[in-house]
C-alpha cells in the first residue's frame, strides 16, 4: 500500500458504482484505497437480469458481474450487509449501521432507488412485495413454490416481467394497470393492445384501468379489492410502479436535492468531495432508471475521479427492449402524436408484426416495434444522430438498413451495413466500430472476448446476436457461433438449453419443441429425438405422451439387441436376491424357449442371451407368472442395486445393507435417467458389494451410512466421492432419491452420475441436497411423484399381447 | 381387405395403418428379410433388413426424416437410395413400393 494512494469510500455496490470502479481501475489503478459499504449481503449482480433468475432461465451465480475474487483482486475492501446511517462532511467519514466508520478523500453515493410502495390500506401485510432485488425475488419464488395466483400492480416493463417470470413459475397471474394499455410510456396504444394480446394468450389475466383500492387480509395477504367492487384473491401482491430515489442520506448530510440527489455534467454534487451516480441522481430536472445512461453517468465519473474532465453527462434519448422470453419489443425516442409529427407504420397482422416511425420534419425522433426488432439499434442510431432523412430515403426507412428490393435478409449483410457508429450494445453504449477494432487490436475470436474487452452484450444480452453477426462478419469462417456444444446437427443449442427452454417456455412435445426451438430438420434424428423425449418424459411426469418410436430399439422392446439380432432378458433380482421358486421359473423358462446362453452379471442378476424377438412376450410372460418383472437392463434408467449380506448373516455387518439395497430398489425401479444408473450397498467398510464405483453407493458405518455418488468402473475407472453422512434408513432413502431427481433434472441425455458431477460441482450438488433441507425434500416429492407414472411392469404390459403386439411379429404377405 | 394377394407382380404386405409412423415391419421373402418402412410425412419405402455394416437388422432403428439409423452401430441408411450418409460407404437394396387404398404393395425381384 502506497501513502500516497487517496481514499474513496463508495456507498452502494450496484452497476453504476461497479462501473465507477471499472473504469477508475483501467484509468488509474494506484490512485485510490477503494472500501465499499453494500446494504445487501453480496457483491456487484446485474440487476437488469432478475427477470430471468425469476421465470427459472437463469441462475444467480449467472448475474454475478464481480464476484469475490474481482473485490480481492483489486484490494478493494467491501463490507457486505452494511447500510451506511450517517455522513460526516466536516470530518470526511461514513458510519455504518453495524458501527464500522471509514474516512474518506473522496466520496461516491450511489443509493440507488426504493420502489415506491402505494400507500393504501393493506400495504403492510405480509406478502406484499416490491421487485427490485434479489431478496425480492427469493421472496417471490418462495411463494410460487405452493402455486396459486399472484397479483402485479403496475403494468410497466418491470411489472410484466415479473409477471412473466411468475407464471412461469407455475403461478396464476394477474396484471393490475391504471392507464388504458400496458406500458404506456414505452410503447404507443397498438403496440401495447399487442403485447397485452400476447400476454393474455400466454395466460396472464390483464387489467386495464384498475385502480386498487385496498389489499385485502388478516396477518397475510388473501386478496385486493378494486375501485370498482371487483375482489381478487391471491397470495401474493407486487408492487412495480415505479421508483423513487433513494437521497435521504445525501439530503441529511447537507447535500442539495431535489427529486434526486443534484449533480453537475462531471456527476458531482454540491460539495466538491462528494460524486453522485446511478437511479439517486437528478440531473438538469432528470432522473434516469435505464442503464444505458447510468453507466453512462459511471463512466465519466470515473474518468473525472482519476482528473480527467474533458468529457460531460448529457441528456439523451434511451432505448428499451422487454425482457420476456419470446415477445420481441423495442422503443425508442419520442412517439406521441403531434401536430407537426408525421408517422410511418407497418403492420403484419397475421406474423404479429408492428413498427411505427415517428418523424418531426425530416428527422427520425421515436420508434416502436414489435414481434421483429432486428432494425431497433439502427433506428436507434438515426434517432440519435439526428441526420436529415430525404424524401428518397423515407420511402424505405420502415424496411430497415438493408431494404434492397424484397431478397431474404441476410443478418452479416445487415450489419455490415450499418455504419461504423451505430449503437450495438445500448447498455453499455458501444458503437459497431468499437467492436471492430477490439476484435482486431485484441484478436478476438469469440463472444466471451468481445464480452470482456468491449463489454458489449454484457449486460441484458438482447444484442447478443449483432455482436456474433459482427464477429462473423469480421473473422468469416474462423468464427465459431457457439462455444456451447450443440445436441446435434438438427439444433444449435446445447443440452441445457434446450432442457431450460423446455421448461421455460411449457414446451410439452418432440414436435412443439422442434418448432419453437428452430430445429433444422423436419424430425431430428437418432441423437436427438431419444434426448428430448426423456427431457419431455422427466420435465413433465403424469402430462407427456412417451413417443415410442423416438426411443432406442431396447426400450423400444424392453431386452437388449445382441450382434445377431436377438435379445437378451435380465429379470428383477431385487438387491440381488433370489430363491427356489425364481430359479425353478427360470430353469423351465430356459429350456421351454431353447434359450442358448445363461450367464449371471456383474450386478448380481441373471441374463438369457439368444432370445428370439417373437419369443420375447412369451418369456416374459412365464417370467412374470413366477413373480419376476423386467430389470430394465437394456434402459437409461434404474438398473441393479448390488449388496452384500450385511448385518443379517455377515460377523462385520454393521446395518441391514440388503434390506436397504431392496427398499431402494423398489423406490427407485422403473424410473428413466439421462443415462443408466447402477447403485450398491455395502454392509461396512470393507465394501464387498463395491459401492464406491457405482452411481450412487451408500457405505454402512455404525452410526449410520454414509452416501456416495458419481463412481464409475467402466471406460474410466472413477471413486465416488461422499455427498454426506447419514444417520437414518428413512434418511439414506430420502438422499439417494433426490439425488437422483436432481440428476433427472440437470443431467444431459447420456451423461453418466460422474460426469454431471464433474460438470457441476460437488459443492453444488451439496448445496442443494445436504445444506437445504426444503430443496431436498422438495426433490425426493418430486421424485415420488414421478414414480407413479413410470412403475408400471412393461413386460407385463407386453406379454399379454396388448402393448405393442406389431413389434413383435413379422408381416407375412401371400404369395 | 382380405388376405395378401399379389396384384401383378407387387406383393401385398399390409395395410398403410400395421406400421407405426417414423417406424418399421419386417416381412420374408425368397431373397431375405425386407424391412418396410412408413416416415413421418406417409412415405412406405422397403429395403433390405440387412445393414450393410454388420448386418444388423435395419427395421429395428430409429426412422428420421428419409433416413433410419441402425441400433447396432448408429449407420445412417437413406430409405428412397439405399446408400449409407455421412462417412460412412456401404449400399442395401431398395424395393419399388406403393400404397393403394391404404395396402402397402412391395414389387420384390420374382
Amino acid at each position: 500500500m502506497s501513502a500516497t494512494k487517496q481514499k474513496l469510500v463508495v456507498i452502494g455496490n450496484g452497476m453504476a458504482p461497479g462501473r465507477v470502479l471499472e473504469t477508475i481501475f483501467e484509468e488509474a489503478p494506484d490512485k485510490y484505497d477503494v472500501t465499499i459499504f453494500n446494504a445487501e449481503p453480496r457483491v456487484n449482480y446485474n440487476r437488469i437480469m432478475l427477470s430471468p433468475v425469476l421465470s427459472g432461465e437463469q441462475s444467480y451465480d449467472e448475474i454475478i458481474i464481480h464476484g469475490d475474487a474481482w473485490y480481492a483482486d483489486n484490494g478493494v475492501t467491501l463490507h457486505k450487509g452494511h447500510k451506511v446511517v450517517e455522513i460526516d462532511r466536516d470530518a470526511k467519514t461514513v458510519t455504518s449501521e453495524p458501527g464500522v466508520t471509514a474516512a474518506y478523500d473522496k466520496l461516491l453515493i450511489a443509493t440507488g432507488s426504493n420502489p415506491f410502495i402505494i400507500p393504501i390500506p393493506g400495504h403492510g401485510l405480509p406478502g406484499v412485495l416490491a421487485y427490485r432485488d434479489l431478496d425480492d425475488v427469493n421472496k417471490m419464488l418462495d411463494v410460487a413454490k405452493s402455486g396459486g395466483r399472484a397479483v402485479v400492480i403496475g403494468g410497466g416493463l418491470l411489472g410484466l416481467e415479473a409477471a412473466a417470470g411468475l407464471l412461469a413459475q407455475g403461478m396464476d397471474v394477474t396484471v393490475l394497470h391504471l392507464m388504458p394499455t400496458l406500458m404506456e410510456r414505452q410503447l404507443d396504444p397498438a403496440a401495447g393492445y399487442l403485447l397485452e394480446k400476447e400476454l393474455t394468450g400466454r395466460g396472464i389475466e390483464i387489467r386495464t384501468e384498475a385502480n386498487t383500492k385496498e389489499i385485502l387480509g388478516d396477518d397475510k395477504v388473501e386478496g385486493v379489492l378494486l375501485d370498482d367492487g371487483t375482489e381478487i384473491a391471491c397470495d401474493m401482491v407486487i408492487m412495480a410502479v415505479g421508483i423513487r430515489p433513494n437521497l435521504a442520506l445525501a439530503g441529511e448530510a447537507g447535500l442539495e436535492v431535489g427529486r434526486g440527489v443534484k449533480v453537475d455534467g462531471a456527476m458531482r454534487t454540491s460539495d466538491p468531495d462528494v460524486f453522485s451516480v446511478g437511479e439517486c441522481v437528478e440531473f438538469e430536472g432528470n432522473c434516469y432508471g435505464l442503464v444505458a445512461p447510468l453507466y453512462e453517468q459511471a463512466r465519466i465519473c470515473g474518468k473525472v475521479l482519476c482528473g480527467d474532465e474533458e468529457e460531460c453527462f448529457v441528456h439523451s434519448e434511451s432505448s428499451t427492449k422487454l425482457k420476456v422470453t419470446g415477445v420481441d419489443l423495442f422503443s425508442a425516442g419520442d412517439f406521441a402524436d403531434g401536430d407537426d409529427r408525421e408517422e410511418i407504420v407497418f403492420r403484419d397482422a397475421s406474423r404479429g408484426v408492428y413498427k411505427r416511425l415517428i418523424l418531426e420534419g425530416d428527422k427520425l425522433i421515436g420508434a416502436v416495434l414489435y414481434g421483429d426488432t432486428a432494425d431497433g439499434a439502427w433506428f436507434f442510431s438515426k434517432i440519435k444522430d439526428g441526420e436529415p432523412i430525404d424524401a428518397e430515403a423515407r420511402d424505405t426507412l420502415i424496411f430497415g438498413p438493408n431494404f434492397s428490393g424484397g431478397a431474404a435478409l441476410d443478418p452479416l449483410e445487415a450489419v455490415a451495413a450499418l455504419p461504423d457508429e451505430a449503437e450495438i450494445c445500448g447498455c453499455n453504449g458501444i458503437s459497431k466500430g468499437k467492436i471492430l477494432s477490439a476484435i482486431d487490436a485484441e484478436g478476438l475470436t469469440d463472444l466471451d472476448g468481445v464480452r470482456a474487452c468491449t463489454k458489449a452484450s454484457s449486460s441484458c444480452g438482447t444484442c447478443t446476436g449483432l455482436v456474433e453477426s459482427l464477429l462473423a462478419f469480421k473473422l468469416g469462417d474462423a468464427f465459431e457461433k457457439n462455444a456451447v456444444k450443440s445436441m446435434c446437427g438438427c439444433t444449435d443449442l446445447g443440452h441445457s438449453e434446450v432442457r431450460r427452454l423446455i421448461v421455460a417456455k411449457k414446451l410439452k412435445s418432440i414436435p412443439a419443441v422442434m418448432q419453437e426451438l428452430g430445429w433444422k430438420t423436419s424430425c431430428g434424428c437418432a441423437k436427438c429425438r431419444p434426448a428430448l423425449n426423456y427431457y419431455l418424459l422427466a420435465t413433465w411426469p403424469g402430462e407427456y405422451n412417451d413417443d415410442n418410436q423416438s426411443r432406442f430399439i431396447n426400450e423400444r422392446v424392453h431386452a437388449n439387441i445382441q450382434k445377431d439380432g436377438t435379445y437378451s432378458v435380465v429379470p428383477r433380482a431385487w438387491g440381488g436376491m433370489t430363491n427356489s421358486d425364481e430359479l425353478r421359473a427360470l430353469a423351465d423358462v430356459i429350456d421351454k424357449f431353447k434359450i442358448p446362453t445363461v450367464k449371471y452379471t456383474g450386478g448380481q442378476r441373471i441374463d438369457m442371451l439368444g432370445v428370439k424377438k417373437e419369443d420375447l412376450p412369451g418369456v416374459w410372460s412365464d417370467l412374470n407368472k413366477a413373480g419376476m418383472v423386467s430389470g430394465h437392463a437394456y434402459g437409461k434408467s434404474l438398473r441393479t442395486v448390488k449388496t452384500c449380506v450385511g448385518s443379517e448373516w455377515c460377523r462385520f455387518g454393521t446395518q441391514d445393507s440388503t434390506g436397504l439395497g431392496i427398499k431402494l430398489e423398489k423406490m427407485m425401479w422403473g424410473s428413466w435417467t439421462p443415462h443408466k444408473v447402477k447403485l450398491a450397498v455395502s454392509g461396512c467398510p470393507r465394501n464387498c458389494a463395491e459401492a464406491t464405483c457405482k452411481d450412487i453407493g451408500v457405505v454402512c458405518v455404525d452410526s449410520g451410512y454414509e452416501i456416495h455418488i458419481g463412481g464409475a468402473a467402466g471406460m474410466e475407472v472413477r471413486g465416488t466421492d461422499i455427498l454426506c453422512k447419514v444417520e437414518t434408513e428413512a434418511e439414506a432413502l430420502e438422499y439417494c432419491a433426490a439425488v437422483l431427481q436432481l440428476y433427472r433434472d440437470q443431467g444431459h441425455y447420456l451423461e453418466r452420475i460422474y460426469k454431471w458431477e464433474v460438470r457441476v460441482g460437488l459443492e453444488k450438488i451439496q448445496e442443494q441436497i445436504v445444506e437445504d433441507d426444503d430443496n431436498r425434500l422438495a426433490l425426493y416429492e418430486r421424485f415420488l411423484f414421478a414414480q407413479k407414472f413410470s412403475q408400471n411392469d412393461p413386460w407385463a404390459e407386453r406379454a399379454s399381447g396388448g402393448v405393442d403386439a406389431h413389434e413383435f411379429k413379422s408381416l407375412v404377405p401371400a404369395e | 381387405m382380405d388376405g395378401m394377394q399379389p396384384i401383378e407382380n407387387w406383393l401385398n404386405v399390409c395395410d398403410l395403418e400395421d406400421i407405426p409412423v417414423r417406424g418399421a415391419r419386417r416381412f420374408q421373402s425368397a431373397t431375405g428379410e425386407i424391412a418396410v418402412f412408413r416416415t413421418g410425412s406417409q412415405e412406405v419405402y422397403a429395403i433390405d433388413n440387412r445393414c450393410p455394416h454388420k448386418s444388423g437388422p435395419l427395421s429395428e432403428g430409429i426412422v428420421h426424416d428419409t433416413g433410419v439409423t441402425c441400433p447396432l452401430h448408429n449407420w445412417v441408411i437413406d430409405l428412397q437410395t439405399g446408400q449409407a450418409r455421412g462417412a460412412d460407404e456401404g449400399c442395401v437394396r431398395t424395393y419399388p413400393s406403393k400404397i393403394i387404398e391404404g395396402r402397402v404393395l412391395v414389387k420384390t425381384a420374382l
